[in-house]
């Protein structure tokens, strides 16, 4: 009782990228607790996804196998977690905020009237005073985001509600495989029980998923493209650079607002989270909410014509040029120097 | 039967366009540095309702928001484009609200106007970027919800088929009414204000309002009914005090801090072949790439 729960998405039963990475900081935030952690899969054909979460660290899976329950509707997904959080009574909850979490975890939360905080950045654990009613909370989670357009970051706490909900974008978490031979329990459920024929009201008439086709999050060099480039043209150096040194292109989001670079590569606060191993900004400010978004990157190389771009304080190269003249020259000697 | 149609909206500060002088020296946010506007994604609901009541005569548009006295401003801004009224959900006791305690006002607000067929709302506020007061507005008031709206075409024998646009696709589904529908930023831009409904309605008021107004209007508000904007307190939408504002909310903010970056040792090199013949080297060598 009083465990972590993680609610997974799975598209065709394949458990996506952010429930992982929110299992891997659930399996942390278990430990500091010393409670277990344990993960929902609602939808169809489940069979594989106990392989797929165990080595994450789950120690329960909740199976609800049901046709009706792929792809997923608003009712009874929320049925399913209400019900079954009615029993379980978990301390922490957890899922994506994607366009799945983010439309079940708000109607979850105000069924069970407990507190939600949406797109955290940072999750942990600590203490808080309640100074008037002289009360300590001990091991409240603490759910911290930006806000006000990502230039001050909030501390949120639910003293007194549980579960404790929280949403995280995918990329925000790392993940990581505690132990390939992790054993946990699956508990299956017959769907009848928990949710009602009345649940299944939305028809889904047409549904086109794309796979994700960048894989930006993953890769161990990006170039990040700003509105400093200037034009989609310009854009393509960026890419002609990507497929020379073997890297990938990620954008602002005022670079992907102009049309220069599609919405799927866009880096920061409301795009993903990345941590290459080398970063090259291409006239990039660096407003804050690009910065969050790769500010953990090993190596960050500015090219900027603006000497006095906030984004040259956190990097360890400045050049100080247009991306028309430094971008050609990084492929030219990046080919003489590799021949 | 003609279609009645609720758009929920809300009166923001505008943090897309934050200047330096937005934050005050303690850290916190200086509010009357940031002008406030019609949340962006409302805008583009009540566009959503304006086309319903286009596509169905007899139809109406109400719109919902709740905030201080100057939220009275959302409401023109729906006259001026063509809704029918608006409510003005204002009190103390709203202050402080997380989502849930807002969603909470905003549902007791909507059993007041009690006759609706489709709420609309946007997908989030740029003020808090949650896009959970939709959801919890439809399950306070035990409805199903339809999120990430683009675009809604059919309204027929008491159902509706919408397009949702979602992270990597869309999806388009049909669904009973009523319902509630947030609308996605993606859908179309709201249309201008209307030269002779901003002339009809510019000198609307709430009760609030009418107070500070000048003696020469004050008649025009008895001669002209639809002059008159409905102001509703906690008490006007049999809400439980105790459900509202900060009492209602199960979310405290614990701590605000600025974001500061930690500034690294940087090194400045100049566009020429040699710096950058040397940088490549210097990545090469350490493995950063090749």
């Amino acid at each position: 009782m009083n465990n972590i729960f993680v609610y997974c998405e799975i598209e065709d039963g394949i458990v996506a990228d952010v429930s992982l990475e929110l299992l891997t900081k659930g399996r942390s935030l278990a430990n500091t607790l010393g409670c277990k952690l344990e993960a929902v899969a609602a939808g169809h054909k489940l069979e594989s996804v106990g392989k797929q979460v165990f080595p994450y660290g789950v120690d329960v899976l909740h199976v609800f196998d049901d046709a009706r329950l792929f792809p997923y509707t608003s009712l009874p997904h929320t049925s399913v977690l209400v019900n079954l959080f009615k029993e379980e009574q978990p301390q922490i909850a957890f899922m994506g905020a994607t366009s799945i979490g983010r439309d079940l975890g708000p109607r979850v939360s105000s069924a069970l009237g407990s507190g939600l905080t949406a797109d955290c950045t940072s999750l942990e654990i600590g203490n808080h005073e309640e100074r008037k009613e002289n009360k300590i909370y001990e091991n409240l989670l603490y759910q911290i985001r930006p806000a006000f357009g990502g230039n001050i970051v909030a501390t949120i706490i639910n003293p007194d509600c549980r579960p404790q909900m929280a949403t995280v974008r995918e990329g925000v978490m790392k993940k990581e495989i505690v132990d390939p031979a992790y054993k946990g329990e699956t508990k299956t459920y017959d769907v009848s029980k928990f949710v009602n024929d009345t649940d299944f009201v939305v028809k889904v008439i047409e549904r086109h998923i794309e796979k994700s086709k960048t894989n930006i999050k993953g890769s161990p060099i990006i170039i990040g493209g700003g509105y400093g480039v200037g034009s989609k043209e310009n854009f393509k150096l960026l890419h002609d650079l990507a497929a020379v040194i073997g890297g990938e292109v990620g954008a602002s989001r005022a670079a992907v607002d102009a049309g220069f670079c599609e919405h799927d590569r866009q880096i920061g606060q409301t795009g993903v989270t990345v941590r290459p191993k080398l970063y090259i900004a291409c006239g990039i400010s660096g407003q804050i909410q690009h910065i969050a978004g790769m500010q953990e990157s090993s190596i960050i190389i500015s090219v900027n014509n603006d000497p006095a771009a906030p984004i040259n304080t956190i990097a360890d190269y400045v050049i100080t040029g247009t991306v028309e003249e430094v971008i050609p020259k990084m492929i030219k000697y990046y080919k003489q120097n590799t021949k | 039967m003609s279609l009645r149609i609720i758009v929920l909206a809300k009166q923001v500060p505008d943090t897309r366009n934050v200047g330096k002088d937005a934050m005050k020296a303690d850290g916190t946010v200086n509010r009357a540095a940031l002008p406030a506007i019609f949340n962006p994604e409302d805008l583009n609901a009540l566009e959503q309702a304006l086309r319903l009541k286009d596509a169905h005569p007899g139809a109406t548009v109400t719109l919902l928001t709740m905030g201080p006295g100057r939220a009275a401003e959302i409401i023109r801004e729906g006259l001026y484009r063509g809704a029918d009224g608006g409510f003005l959900l204002t009190d103390r006791a709203f202050a402080g609200a997380d989502t849930l305690a807002t969603s909470y006002a905003l549902s007791m607000a909507i059993r007041k106007i009690k006759e609706y067929d489709i709420i609309l709302c946007g997908r989030q506020a740029i003020d808090g970027d949650t896009a959970q007061v939709g959801p919890q507005v439809a399950e306070k008031l035990g409805l199903n919800q339809v999120t990430y709206a683009e675009d809604i075409f059919n309204v027929k024998d008491g159902k509706v088929t919408v397009k949702r646009r979602l992270e990597r696709g869309i999806e388009i589904v049909e669904a009973p009414l009523p319902i509630v529908v947030t609308v996605n930023g993606s859908a179309p831009d709201c249309r201008p204000r209307n030269a002779k409904l901003v002339q009809k309605y510019k000198h609307a008021k709430t009760v609030t309002e009418k107070q500070e107004a000048t003696a020469d209007y004050l008649e025009l508000f008895s001669t002209r009914p639809y002059l008159n904007l409905q102001e509703w307190s906690v008490a006007d939408v049999n809400a439980d005090v105790k459900q509202c504002g900060l009492s209602g909310s199960p979310t405290k903010v614990k701590r605000i801090e600025n974001v500061i970056f930690q500034a690294k040792e940087s090194k400045t090199l100049l566009p020429t072949d040699g710096a950058i013949d040397e940088l490549m080297k210097e990545l090469i060598a350490n493995h950063t790439i090749g």
